[in-house]
């Protein structure tokens, strides 16, 4: 017993704190040290500049597209699939996790090879929605994308939060009190789904914020493409942007405790407490 | 379905079959029902207007998906003459992407994954069985919620993260003067160093729940027979979490093979790894009419993360039974 202890929490716990403590400080200490002494130029200055707020903006934009695009998508489909449509369940759950097995590079190589259709296609009406999903502005074409790559975490959340309410109660009592279909919908199982909805949201938009294969095969500029672009320019600039990125990271998913920490995670946190105690 | 039962019970409050009850106002008017609209038209369409609900799922996933994975087979055996510009069946693209060059990028991903996958797998379980067994619930909570941000924690922020550490002017190799010692972050060794840094959180927070699961009475009732603690592990702990281990090593597995940004900005070109040279033949940097080589590379990556993935479906199965 003494040895175990010793063996997992007195060796592992604080080598693992090293290894994952020593790469954020020295990130942040290789982006403000200067050959005359520390300057937070990097984050004072470079941080405004125009490149990142710009980039920073259109992954912000990106990611709470695919977020709407997303939960449009999942939240009628897996509703109606556990109040009515019970025999699609497997298959729905199949197609959700086939963006696991298909890499990101794998996908947009797809991608880009049916948008090199666009010139056999010049001359129907299909041209112009290549065009609208290319645009410079705005990329549809990287929503589309991200979406299909958020529908894993997306299924997960969601399926969790739908197994656990009494979902067909909820919808039934809120019809029998005249409520239509959309109001339930929104009204009803969304607010008793927050916890499922904001997970998945967060957890689609942290991946949106990070991603860089696509949005670069696609030759587009989100945060982290540009944060490439500037790495031999603005080393530092480079690494303040990437500790950034690692701070947006973790204020988001502090929000989802936050918002989501309601009751049933404090529950299910008690139960799991109360168990423990009981047993050792 | 719904209307076909039989009407509510007058008065018997909210909690009734709720699609049959819009309709059925006239059928029990002693109900303070409140205002209904278009209700028999809506009885009559009840049934039919159930599945388009999920029209746009399947019509969302067979253009956004299927249609670039269906390209993707269809240009993985297709071979265009660039005299013509026409297509035609051929099994060369697939054989290219198998050998020379393509394929040191290939076994250099599967190796590259393995031993990430192996080492996430046992650090990860570590970390967590440390954390189970600790009396303080603050320390779980911490490692939790750090595990939770390190995870997400990867692509083109961890290389420079990495990089600013152990690159050639990074802080560490500067201090401790690590390019005397011939180590260098831009090898096997440096990318397996910057890839268990957010495989080794995300294996601990799937792992946390299996090794929950393992219940102490077990333990105790091991040690009351009089085995020891090696022995309680050997023959009761790591048979039961056998199933979610494997499972967590096929998913760190996933991860690690279809990771690109990471190694891309890290390391470009010189590592053999097919994720990057996928991107390379897609930015152009192949002979004109080798696209498909791209094409057939990625189906590569598919089958060979389908055959994984293969592993552990009737893994899955096993574990719940122990620790559902």
């Amino acid at each position: 017993m003494a040895r175990m202890k010793f063996t997992s929490r007195g060796v592992v716990l604080p080598l693992a704190a090293l290894y994952f403590l020593v790469p954020i400080g020295a990130s942040v200490w290789f982006s403000v040290n200067e050959v005359e002494g520390i300057s937070f130029d990097a984050y004072t200055k470079g941080l405004g500049t125009e490149g990142l707020t710009t980039s920073l903006m259109l992954s912000v934009r990106l990611g709470l597209a695919t977020i709407v695009c997303g939960l449009l998508l999942m939240v009628p489909t897996l509703v109606a699939i556990s109040l009515y449509l019970p025999r699609l369940r497997r298959i729905v759950e199949v197609l959700c996790m086939m963006p696991l097995v298909v890499p990101p590079i794998a996908l947009v190589a797809g991608v880009t090879t049916v948008l090199s259709w666009e010139q056999d296609l010049a001359d129907t009406p299909l041209y112009m929605t290549f065009q609208v999903l290319r645009d410079e502005e705005f990329p549809l074409i990287l929503v589309l994308v991200y979406t299909v790559m958020s529908l894993p975490f997306l299924y997960r959340s969601l399926d969790a939060g739908l197994r656990a309410v009494d979902l067909r109660t909820l919808v039934e009592a809120a019809r029998s009190l005249g409520a239509s279909r959309l109001q339930t919908l929104w009204q009803v199982v969304v607010p008793n789904l927050r916890t499922a909805v904001v997970g998945g949201a967060v957890l689609s938009l942290a991946m949106v914020l990070g991603e860089y294969t696509v949005a670069s095969v696609l030759s587009y500029r989100p945060f982290s493409v540009w944060m490439v672009e500037i790495k031999d320019s603005e080393a530092q600039l480079s690494v303040a942007a990437a500790m950034l990125s690692l701070l947006i990271t973790w204020g988001l998913l502090l929000l989802l405790t936050t918002l989501a920490g309601g009751r049933s995670r404090r529950r299910a946190h008690s139960g799991r407490e109360n168990r423990k105690k009981t047993v050792s | 379905m719904a209307d076909k039962t039989a009407p509510p019970p007058a008065g018997s409050g909210a909690a009734v079959l709720a699609d049959s009850v819009p309709a059925a106002g006239p059928a029990a008017p002693a109900r303070p029902s409140p205002p209904v609209r278009g209700g028999g038209a809506r009885r009559r369409g009840a049934r039919r207007h159930r599945w388009p609900v999920v029209v746009p799922f399947f019509a969302f996933l067979a253009v956004c998906f299927g249609l670039p994975a269906g390209t993707m087979v269809y240009g993985a055996f297709t071979v265009v003459d660039s005299a013509t510009g026409e297509g035609r069946f051929s099994t060369e693209n697939v054989s290219g992407s198998l050998s020379g060059a393509y394929a040191t990028g290939l076994t250099g991903s599967v190796e590259l994954s393995a031993v990430t996958a192996l080492l996430a797998t046992v650090i990860g379980t570590l970390i967590a069985q440390a954390v189970v067994s600790s009396p303080r619930p603050a320390l779980r909570g911490v490692v939790v919620s750090a595990s939770g941000v390190l995870a997400n924690f990867s692509g083109a922020p961890l290389a420079f993260a990495f990089i600013a550490t152990l690159g050639t002017t990074g802080t560490v190799t500067q201090l401790f003067h690590l390019d005397r010692t011939g180590f260098s972050l831009y090898s096997f060794t440096g990318l397996v160093l910057a890839y268990l840094y957010f495989m080794v959180p995300l294996m601990v927070v799937t792992v946390l729940p299996a090794l929950d699961g393992l219940r102490s009475q077990w333990q105790e009732a091991a040690a009351s027979c009089g085995a020891t603690r090696g022995q309680y592990w050997r023959h009761v702990g790591i048979p039961v979490l056998t199933p979610s281990l494997l499972g967590g090593a096929v998913l760190m597995f996933g991860t690690a093979f279809a990771s690109h940004a990471t190694a891309a900005v890290m390391v470009g070109s010189s590592q053999p790894l097919i994720t990057i040279q996928i991107a390379n033949a897609l930015n152009g940097n192949v002979l004109v009419g080798q696209e498909n080589l791209a094409l057939a590379m990625s189906l590569n990556m598919v089958v060979i993360a389908l055959l994984v993935m293969a592993v552990q479906i009737p893994l899955q199965r096993r574990s719940t039974r122990w620790l559902g």
